[in-house]
């Protein structure tokens, strides 16, 4: 038996003046699944989240969250999704705990579902000391939770996160992630967009690219560096500059293609064509012809060079954005 | 229906709570306001008591009604002020993904950028009775010259509303909603006699719709007919409010970071 999806997006267009920021954009979510939307910016992404949390209306397309049409049965959509923006979108004047008692009462949740759903999450995200001080002397993981408090205080059936990471330092971000992770396990589900590939491949049971308002792939993050191509070990000399001569000694080795050498680090690439890396034949090789490793390294095809390769953009990255994650940042 | 009208009222209340929160939270924004009010009192009393000549009325009294409408116009570009800040930071957004009433929002901010109104009147009134202002008529008429200038500051805290949501930057709503208000008032029957003024701008004060409402505070303080200013002055609130609150609501409804 399938389930309805609880995000179905089907053949979303918007323009924005002369721009598409969306381009026929389809896509399903399975009900406890987490969906990432991956795309450089300006791709597209938060004007899907705001199409699916009702804050713009499609040109054309439709969208059903959690089985609600987002144009017509806009108010439902609204008591089922939790949307975290962009920004922690807390009242910095407001305290913790009056941020998340403001946004209780705007769900209509009742005097003492509000107070024990507001003691739960405050406790939950580990705000309970700070729950009487201001947000505005809370610090940016803070802020961020205190965020997601207020977008879980509806115990919303799907949650839409706009880039929920951005900005966050590794511990709060793998914190974050624990959280969401831990939401999807007791069935909601999840739809993030995200600039860095590391988190799409860390929490996203599927993927969704986008570019230009395009979808430009669609899978599980396995299929989509399937599509890229498979393993291959990297190879660093002790004198790199031999790296030319070293090639015709790593013609020939069983289970791999001929190497090549990277056009931007220089290190030798031996493409894998088959089950096992053989590491220790590359290196017999190259130890016969007399070259010594400095460094090796068998890598999988990252969400990066998925994203290379579909979008021809070398680097999804704001160049501002200082924060940096993945493999192959140029 | 009955159930919607209540849940919209209660969001209203929490939205009107939030923002009554920021001036016990900053209360230079309060401590600012009174100043100021406070400031034209004393100021423009002494300054064109001297000047302007009021046959038959203190000046402080042919003033005071100029001066509150002064204060509330000058207050009321923090109501766009803070929703273009709600828009910049998000919360916006999040109040429109919430399932609340959509108005609220703007209702409870304007509601209580209305009670400020009321303090800054209140303590004007206050600080003019003690240089002479006096209220003339009766507690009615009273209530009502206190209850009109606060009119004035709800209805264009709606305008300033809608300003900040078109310009969605706090800077340019409070300049852009400010710079109305000197030409508006100042050409009004506020602080001079309109029959003082050079012909066009007398014919401009003529319509100036501040003219029935200072006309119409001023009646319910000094005395003399009052049925004619204050339905003029009723007249011209209820169309400007006709105008801004379902403009400043539609604007809403699309507003987006």
């Amino acid at each position: 038996m399938t389930r309805q999806p609880a995000i179905e997006a089907e053949g979303l267009h918007k323009r924005f003046g002369t721009v598409h920021a969306l381009d026929d954009v389809s896509f399903a979510v399975a009900p406890g699944t987490i969906l990432g939307l991956l795309g450089p910016n300006g791709a597209g992404k938060t004007t899907v989240v705001k199409v699916l949390t009702t804050l713009i209306r499609p040109d054309a397309g439709s969208a059903r969250v959690a089985g609600f049409d987002v144009l017509a049965q806009a108010a439902q959509v609204r008591s089922a999704v939790g949307l975290a923006g962009q920004q922690a979108a807390v009242d910095p004047l407001l305290t913790g705990r009056e941020n998340l008692d403001l946004i209780a009462t705007l769900h209509h949740l009742g005097r003492r579902e509000t107070r024990r759903r507001v003691r739960e999450l405050l406790d939950r995200f580990d705000l309970t000391d700070a729950a009487d001080r201001r947000a505005s002397t809370y610090s940016g993981g803070m802020r961020r939770r205190l965020d997601l408090a207020a977008s879980l205080i509806g115990q919303p059936h799907v949650l839409v996160l706009d880039e929920p990471t951005a900005g966050l330092d590794p511990a709060s971000r793998q914190a974050l992630w624990g959280t969401i992770r831990s939401l999807v396990d007791q069935g909601t589900t999840a739809l993030l967009t995200t600039q860095y590939l590391e988190e799409a491949d860390q929490l996203a049971h599927d993927i969704v690219v986008i570019n230009h308002g395009q979808l430009v792939a669609y899978g599980t993050p396995e299929q989509l560096k399937a599509q890229v191509g498979g393993h291959r070990i990297e190879l660093e000399l002790v004198n790199p500059t031999d790296a030319s001569c070293a090639l015709p000694a790593l013609q020939d080795i069983a289970g791999t293609s001929p190497a090549v050498i990277d056009p931007h680090s220089g290190r030798l690439i031996v493409p894998i064509t088959g089950g096992a890396a053989p590491t220790a034949a590359v290196i017999r090789a190259l130890d016969t012809a007399g070259f010594d490793v400095a460094d090796l390294a068998v890598r999988r095809p990252t969400l990066d060079d998925v994203f290379v390769t579909l979008t021809g953009t070398a680097t999804p990255r704001d160049p501002a954005d200082p924060l940096v994650v993945g493999g192959s940042a140029s | 229906m009955t159930a919607t009208l209540t849940a919209g009222l209660r969001d209203t209340a929490a939205m009107t709570r939030r923002n009554l929160y920021h001036y016990l939270r900053v209360p230079a924004l309060i401590t600012l306001a009174l100043t100021q009010g406070v400031l034209f009192v004393v100021m423009f009393t002494y300054v064109f008591e001297g000047a302007i000549q009021t046959p038959g009325v203190a000046y402080v009294d042919y003033l005071m009604p100029g001066i509150l409408v002064l204060a509330v116009a000058f207050g009321s570009p923090n109501t766009g002020v803070g929703l273009a800040e709600d828009l910049t930071t998000g919360m916006l957004d999040r109040f429109r993904s919430l399932p609340m009433a959509r108005p609220a929002l703007l209702a409870g901010r304007t509601l209580a950028d209305a009670i400020r109104n009321v303090v800054v009147v209140l303590l004007m009134i206050g600080v003019g009775y003690s240089i002479g202002f006096r209220f003339h008529v009766g507690p009615l008429a009273t209530a009502a010259a206190i209850a009109l200038p606060v009119a004035v500051g709800y209805v264009l805290s709606w305008f300033a509303a809608l300003v900040g949501l078109v310009t969605g930057d706090a800077e340019t709503a409070g300049t852009a909603s400010l710079l109305p208000i000197i030409p508006l008032v100042f050409t009004s029957s506020a602080f001079v006699p309109i029959n003082t003024m050079p012909g066009p701008l007398q014919a401009w004060a003529d319509i100036n719709p501040i003219t029935p409402i200072i006309d119409a505070i001023r009646a319910l303080i000094i005395g003399g007919p009052t049925a004619t200013p204050v339905l003029q002055a009723t007249a011209w609130l209820a169309a400007l409010a006709a105008l801004a609150i379902p403009l400043a609501i539609s604007r809403y409804h699309h507003a987006t970071q």
